[in-house]
């Protein structure tokens, strides 16, 4: 089943992308995500994949593994590019496609947007490659805390997100249990009409959300019997603390910005 | 049906860093008509093979043959809803998937899907509500209003209205009481002898291995580890301590016996009360002589 989405997967390591800061990382590539947008030309643009297939390098998973669990967000990619190289309409003609004009612009315009996706996909899924769930919901609760100034409810929602990431697997897990079971008693998921295999869904959602609203009913009780009362005076048993690693990405980052808005023409 | 595995590989997502493999080079036969358990702790690969039986897994290497049909890696078998009709497959926890709105269509869900008409499925429902041991008036009734041992009859009966040659059972009385169980095993039992099914049995408990089982396979680390018949394994203490499996009860308790009282009662498959009769007459015996 999950063979191939890697997206929000962990992957085990001690490699210096690993131990760094959670924060520092989330921080990090929002940053990347807001830069990507300055890039504008081919000197910045190879300088930010550089940059980017440098950190997936850091993290010591293997390259394939990494761009195989792309594979989803190829199509998007690839949909992106065909769209520019039709719908934009600057530069030369250079060649039609089915009376459709391709322009010098489009292409150009169609690569950059599609590396852009690119570097965004790829980055943000190093993140959750190297980061458990748990760290990922106690940097949101950190970052957020200005926020608790105002009333806003950090605490509960990175409960909220921290439940939510530990039941996926649980959900994924209990998904492929009933749908083999109900494949035993003859439901075809993969062949067949639409109609038919949209029917088939059916056995399938039912027994799902009953066992999910079981599952929330016990952990409710679970967390009550253990005395749980929300945020209000909750020590954590692993304090979050900024190490000379995380100044040291930080700075590092800051250089190859500047270099970015170097390159930039 | 007869299966028979040849050298079966499975393994779980494989060329990625969370590559398993949970079968290796296994091979062993099934007669038709038998009834086979198979034993071994947890991880030992037992549920991954239990889903070649039906063909909801393909090995990846090696090969699978249930009667007519094989499965070899990469190769799709084209009438797999046949096969899934002949082999029930009756899954821990089977009361988890119930989800239509009467008890009644649950059950004719599987004979449904395999396009079983609809006078058939209801010529076949009343037996085997008795063999489930559940009322009739249950039927009209939703599962979910059901008490958890009711529920998984229904799951069961649901298996059995597929009306299968081979019934594969995983686990069927994992979380049951004590009574529950033996009403389960002595149910199943029935329904093996009576209609000649083929049976497989994958389970934790050695007591039920001994007394239903003519054929035990234990695994370990996705190989198998022993086979043979229940009265030939379950005497090799050591080995199957090795694997973390302990001796059945009833054996433990005449290992015991032995040692104290000196005298040799071998295990021939008794009940424990003529146990309990040739255990009198050897110490009786032993009275007299003194």
């Amino acid at each position: 089943m999950s063979n191939s989405l890697i997206i929000g997967q962990y992957v085990p390591s001690d490699s210096f992308i690993h131990r760094l800061d959670p924060r520092t990382k989330i921080t990090m590539i929002f940053l990347f995500v807001i830069f990507v947008f300055f890039a504008n030309s081919a000197a910045s643009y190879a300088w930010l994949t550089a940059f980017a297939v440098g950190i997936a390098l850091a993290t010591k998973i293997k390259i394939p593994f990494i761009l195989r669990g792309l594979t989803p967000v190829w199509f998007l990619i690839i949909f992106t590019f065909i769209l520019h190289l039709i719908v934009t309409k600057d530069g030369d003609i250079l060649f039609q496609i089915f009376s459709f004009p391709v322009y010098s612009g489009g292409v150009i315009q169609g690569i950059a947007i599609s590396f852009r996706f690119f570097l965004l996909i790829l980055v943000t899924s190093l993140l959750t490659l190297t980061t458990t769930p748990i760290e990922i919901t106690d940097a949101i609760e950190s970052l957020l805390d200005p926020l608790k100034k105002i009333r806003f409810p950090v605490h509960e929602l990175a409960l909220m997100m921290s439940i939510s990431l530990r039941f996926i697997p649980t959900l994924m897990q209990e998904t492929e249990k009933i749908s083999k079971a109900q494949a035993s008693r003859g439901v075809d998921f993969k062949t067949g009409p639409v109609k038919d295999r949209i029917q088939a869904i059916v056995p399938l959602l039912v027994p799902l959300f009953v066992s999910a609203f079981k599952r929330a009913e016990d952990l409710a009780m679970a967390m009550e019997a253990r005395g749980y009362q929300g945020g209000e005076g909750r020590t954590k048993l692993r304090e979050l603390k900024i190490e000379k690693r995380d100044i040291f990405s930080f700075i590092i980052f800051g250089l190859v910005i500047i270099v970015l808005f170097l390159l930039r023409v | 049906m007869d299966i028979s595995f040849k050298q079966v590989n499975y393994t779980y997502q494989p060329n990625t860093p969370f590559e398993h493999h949970a079968l290796r080079n296994l091979s062993f036969t099934i007669s038709s008509g038998s009834f086979v358990a198979i034993v071994g702790h947890t991880g030992s690969g037992k549920s991954t093979l239990i889903q070649h039986l039906n063909g909801l897994l393909r090995p990846t290497g090696g090969e699978v043959s249930i009667g007519p049909y094989q499965l070899m890696p990469g190769k799709k078998v084209k009438d797999i809803k046949v096969l899934r009709e002949k082999v029930g497959v009756v899954f821990q926890y089977p009361e988890h998937q119930l989800f239509d709105e009467t008890v009644k269509k649950d059950i004719a869900f599987g004979p449904k899907n395999f396009g079983v008409d609809y006078e058939e499925i209801e010529k076949r429902i009343p037996p085997i509500l008795d063999a489930v041991q559940l009322p009739e008036e249950l039927l009209e009734r939703s599962p979910f209003d059901l008490s958890g041992g009711q529920m998984r009859r229904v799951a069961i009966a649901g298996v059995l209205a597929m009306d299968p040659s081979v019934l594969v059972l995983d686990e069927p009385t994992a979380g049951l009481d004590p009574r529950g169980q033996k009403e389960m095993m002595d149910m199943f039992y029935q329904l093996h002898n009576a209609k000649g099914l083929t049976t497989i049995l994958v389970t934790h408990s050695m007591e039920d291995a001994l007394q239903y089982a003519d054929h035990v396979i234990i695994m370990d680390h996705g190989t198998k580890y022993m086979e043979g018949t229940p009265e030939d394994l379950f005497v090799q203490k050591d080995k199957l301590q090795a694997v973390q499996l302990d001796l059945p009860e009833i054996i433990q308790f005449l290992r015991k016996i032995e040692d104290k009282f000196q005298v040799s009662l071998p295990y021939e498959g008794q009940t424990i009360s003529e146990l309990g009769i040739q255990l009198k007459e050897h110490l009786k015996g032993d009275v007299t002589d003194e």
